[in-house]
C-alpha cells in the first residue's frame, strides 16, 4: 500500500511535467518534455519565431562588437543620413549623426535584458507566493490571495510612472517596478496549479514520511509547476518588454546616452516625417521580437497543455 | 444578489485605501518637491507656501488630512496650477479622456467580438488563421508604434485627418481611438474565439440545432450570450489598459486629457494633482470592475451561488 503511494503513478505525473522524477521517466522512455518538444517542432509558426528570436538575440549581443561604429559616437558630418550599405550606416543615422544600426542593437540588449531579468523577478516572487498560498490553503491562502486581488485592482502603471518620475530613472528600479506588476498573474496561476497538486498521492506520501512543508514545496510542488511556468515566462517577457518600452517612450525609462527600443521609437516618432528609418528600424525590431515571443509562448502552451492529451 | 453586491463593494474600500497610501508615501519619500525650483525661493516665501499647502506638518498629519478631505470628495488644491483645485482640473480634462476611452472600448468590443466569432465559426480555415495572425500582430505592436504610423499614413501621407491637436471634432478622435482600440480588439477577438469554440461544441447547442432551430437563431439566442461572458470579465483589465494607453495617446496626439495632466503633474512634482489623478482613476477602475461583476452575476447565476 505505502509502496504504491510512494511511487507516483505515471498518469498523474506526465500531465504536469515531472522534473523531480526524471529518472523514472527515462525508464518509461517518453518524458513530458520530449513530448512537448516533438509537438512544438510541428508548430511551424512557433519554430520560425524561435529561430528568429535566437538570431535576434545573437545579433543584438554580438552585432555591436563587429560594427564599425559605437552606439554613442556622434558624427556631425552625417546627420540624419538615409540607410546605405556603402558607408557602414546600414540603418542610417539619427538627428545627431549616431549610427542607428548599432543603436538599435544596443537598445535591443537593454530591452531584452529588462525583459528577462524583470520576468525572473516576477517569477521568483510569483512562485514563492502562489505555491505557499496554494499549498497551505485555508486562512493563509485566503489572506495571501486577498492581497493579490487588492493589488490586481490597482492601476499599477500609474504607480510605476510615479515611481520612475519620483526616484529618478535608474535601471534597477525598472526591474523592480515591472517585476512588481507582473508577479500577480504568476502567483495566481501557480496557486491554482498547486491546489490541484496538493492532493496528489506523491505529496501525501511525502507528508506521511514527515517531510517538512518548505521542503515539500521546493522538492515536489515547484518542479511540477515548471511546465505552466515556462509557458507564462515566455508570455511575460514580451509584456515586460512592452512596459519598459512604454516607459522609455514617455521618457521615463532608460536615459541618454543609454537607449532601448522604446526610447528609440520615441526619437524616431519625432523625426519620422523627414527620416522614416529612425522610426522604422527600432519599431520593426521591437514588434518582431514581441511577435515572436507571443508565438513561441502560444506554441509552448499548446505543446505543454495537459488538456490536449 | 444584494449580499454579493455588498461583499464586492466592501472589498473595494481596502483596495482604494492601499492605492492612496502607496501613492501618497511613494511621492513624499522621493527627493524634490513642487517648490524646489532651479532658483531657490526666498526662505519666507517658501515657508509661507509650505504653510499654505500644509507641507510644514508631519507627514502622517498630512496623510490624515488628505484622506479626511478625499473621503468627502475634495482632492485638495493643485500645487502646480495656482488657485485651481484638483477637482476642477479633473473636471476639465476628464471628459476629453472619457470620450476617447469610451469610443475605443466600444470599437474594441464590437469589432473584437465580431472577428472572434467569425474565426470561431470557421475554425481552422484560412479565415481563422488570418484573423488570428492579425490579432497577434495587434497584440505585438505597441500602440505607441501604431500611432506614429497612423499619423504618417493618414495625416502626413494622405492628409485625410489631422495629425494631432484637439478642437472637439470627431476628426481629431479617429486616429487616437483606432490606435488605442487596436490591441484591445486583438485581445477581445482571441478571447471571443476561444469561448465561442467551446460553446459551439456544447451539448445544449447541439440540442438547439437538433430541434431544428434556424442557424442564426441558434447563434443569437443560444451561443452569443455564454460566449460573451469571458469577454465581459475581460472588460475590467481592458479599461485599465485603455486608461494607461490614453496617457501615451494624449501625449502623441497633443490631446488635453487627464493622462497628459498626470505626466505633467508628475514631472512638476505637483503632489496633489498626481495623487488626485491616481485616486480618481483608481476609483474609476474599481467602480467599473464592480459593475462588470454585477453584470456578470446577472448573466451567469452560478457566480453568486458560490
Amino acid at each position: 500500500m505505502t509502496q504504491s503511494i510512494a511511487s507516483p503513478d505515471s498518469t498523474d505525473q506526465v500531465a504536469l511535467g515531472a522534473v523531480g522524477t526524471a529518472v523514472e521517466e527515462a525508464i518509461a522512455g517518453r518524458s513530458l518534455w520530449q513530448d512537448a518538444w516533438r509537438r512544438l517542432r510541428r508548430n511551424k509558426a512557433a519554430m520560425i519565431s524561435l529561430i528568429l528570436l535566437i538570431s535576434m538575440l545573437l545579433l543584438c549581443f554580438l552585432g555591436p562588437l563587429v560594427a564599425p561604429y559605437t552606439f554613442d559616437q556622434v558624427d556631425w558630418d552625417k546627420v540624419s543620413t538615409a540607410p546605405s550599405l556603402s558607408d557602414g550606416h546600414y540603418f542610417g543615422t539619427d538627428a545627431v549623426g549616431r549610427d542607428l544600426f548599432v543603436r538599435t542593437l544596443v537598445g535591443g540588449q537593454i530591452s531584452l535584458l529588462v525583459g528577462v531579468v524583470a520576468t525572473l523577478v516576477s517569477l521568483i516572487i510569483g512562485i514563492a507566493w502562489g505555491a505557499t498560498a496554494g499549498y497551505k490553503g485555508g486562512k493563509t491562502d485566503a489572506v495571501m490571495m486577498r492581497i493579490v486581488d487588492i493589488m490586481y485592482a490597482l492601476p499599477f502603471m500609474f504607480l510605476v510612472i510615479l515611481l520612475m518620475v519620483m526616484f529618478g530613472r535608474n535601471i534597477v528600479l525598472i526591474f523592480v517596478a515591472i517585476g512588481a506588476i507582473t508577479w500577480l498573474d504568476m502567483a495566481r496561476i501557480v496557486r491554482g496549479q498547486t491546489l490541484s497538486l496538493r492532493n496528489k498521492e506523491f505529496v501525501e506520501a511525502a507528508q506521511a514520511v514527515g517531510v517538512r512543508t518548505r521542503r515539500i514545496i521546493a522538492r515536489h510542488i515547484v518542479p511540477n509547476l515548471l511546465g505552466i511556468v515556462v509557458v507564462y515566462v515566455t508570455l511575460t517577457i514580451p509584456r515586460v518588454i512592452l512596459v519598459e518600452s512604454f516607459l522609455s517612450f514617455l521618457g521615463l525609462g532608460v536615459q541618454e546616452p543609454s537607449t532601448s527600443w522604446g526610447a528609440l521609437v520615441n526619437e524616431g516618432a519625432r523625426e519620422m516625417e523627414t527620416s522614416w528609418w529612425t522610426l522604422a528600424f527600432p519599431a520593426g525590431f521591437l514588434a518582431l521580437t514581441l511577435f515572436c515571443f507571443n508565438f513561441v509562448g502560444d506554441g509552448l502552451r499548446d505543446a505543454l497543455d495537459p488538456k490536449d492529451r | 444578489m444584494l449580499k454579493f453586491a455588498m461583499k464586492r463593494l466592501a472589498a473595494a474600500v481596502p483596495t482604494l485605501l492601499v492605492l492612496v497610501t502607496l501613492a501618497f508615501f511613494m511621492m513624499r519619500l522621493a527627493p524634490g518637491g513642487p517648490f524646489d525650483l532651479e532658483k531657490p525661493l526666498p526662505a519666507e516665501v517658501r515657508a509661507n507656501l509650505d504653510a499654505a499647502y500644509g507641507l510644514d506638518k508631519p507627514l502622517v498629519v498630512q496623510y490624515g488630512r488628505y484622506l479626511y478631505k478625499a473621503v468627502q470628495g475634495d482632492l485638495s488644491m493643485s500645487m502646480g496650477y495656482p488657485d485651481r483645485s484638483v477637482n476642477e482640473l479633473i473636471g476639465e480634462a476628464f471628459p476629453v479622456s472619457l470620450r476617447l476611452g469610451v469610443s475605443a472600448m466600444i470599437l474594441a468590443v464590437l469589432i473584437g467580438s465580431l472577428l472572434g466569432m467569425i474565426a470561431a465559426l470557421k475554425q481552422n480555415s484560412a479565415t481563422d488563421y488570418s484573423v488570428m495572425t492579425v490579432a497577434m500582430t495587434g497584440i505585438s505592436i505597441p500602440n505607441f508604434v501604431v500611432a506614429p504610423l497612423l499619423i504618417l499614413a493618414f495625416a502626413v501621407g494622405l492628409g485625410w485627418l489631422p495629425a494631432g491637436g484637439w478642437t472637439g471634432s470627431w476628426r481629431d478622435m479617429v486616429l487616437p481611438v483606432i490606435a488605442l482600440a487596436l490591441p484591445q480588439v486583438a485581445y477581445v477577438a482571441r478571447i471571443m474565439r476561444g469561448s465561442m469554440i467551446e460553446v459551439l461544441r456544447s451539448n445544449y447547442l447541439r440540442t438547439a440545432r437538433a430541434k431544428g432551430l434556424p442557424g442564426h437563431q441558434v447563434m443569437l439566442k443560444h451561443a452569443l450570450k455564454p460566449a460573451f461572458l469571458p469577454v465581459l470579465s475581460y472588460l475590467g483589465p481592458a479599461t485599465a489598459a485603455i486608461i494607461t494607453g490614453s496617457v501615451v495617446m494624449e501625449q502623441i496626439f497633443g490631446i488635453p486629457g487627464l493622462g497628459r495632466f498626470f505626466v505633467q503633474g508628475a514631472l512638476n512634482r505637483d503632489y496633489t494633482l498626481v495623487l488626485g489623478v491616481v485616486v480618481f482613476y483608481g476609483a474609476l477602475i474599481i467602480a467599473f470592475n464592480f459593475l462588470v461583476d454585477l453584470l456578470y452575476s446577472v448573466l451567469d447565476p452560478k457566480v453568486t451561488a458560490q
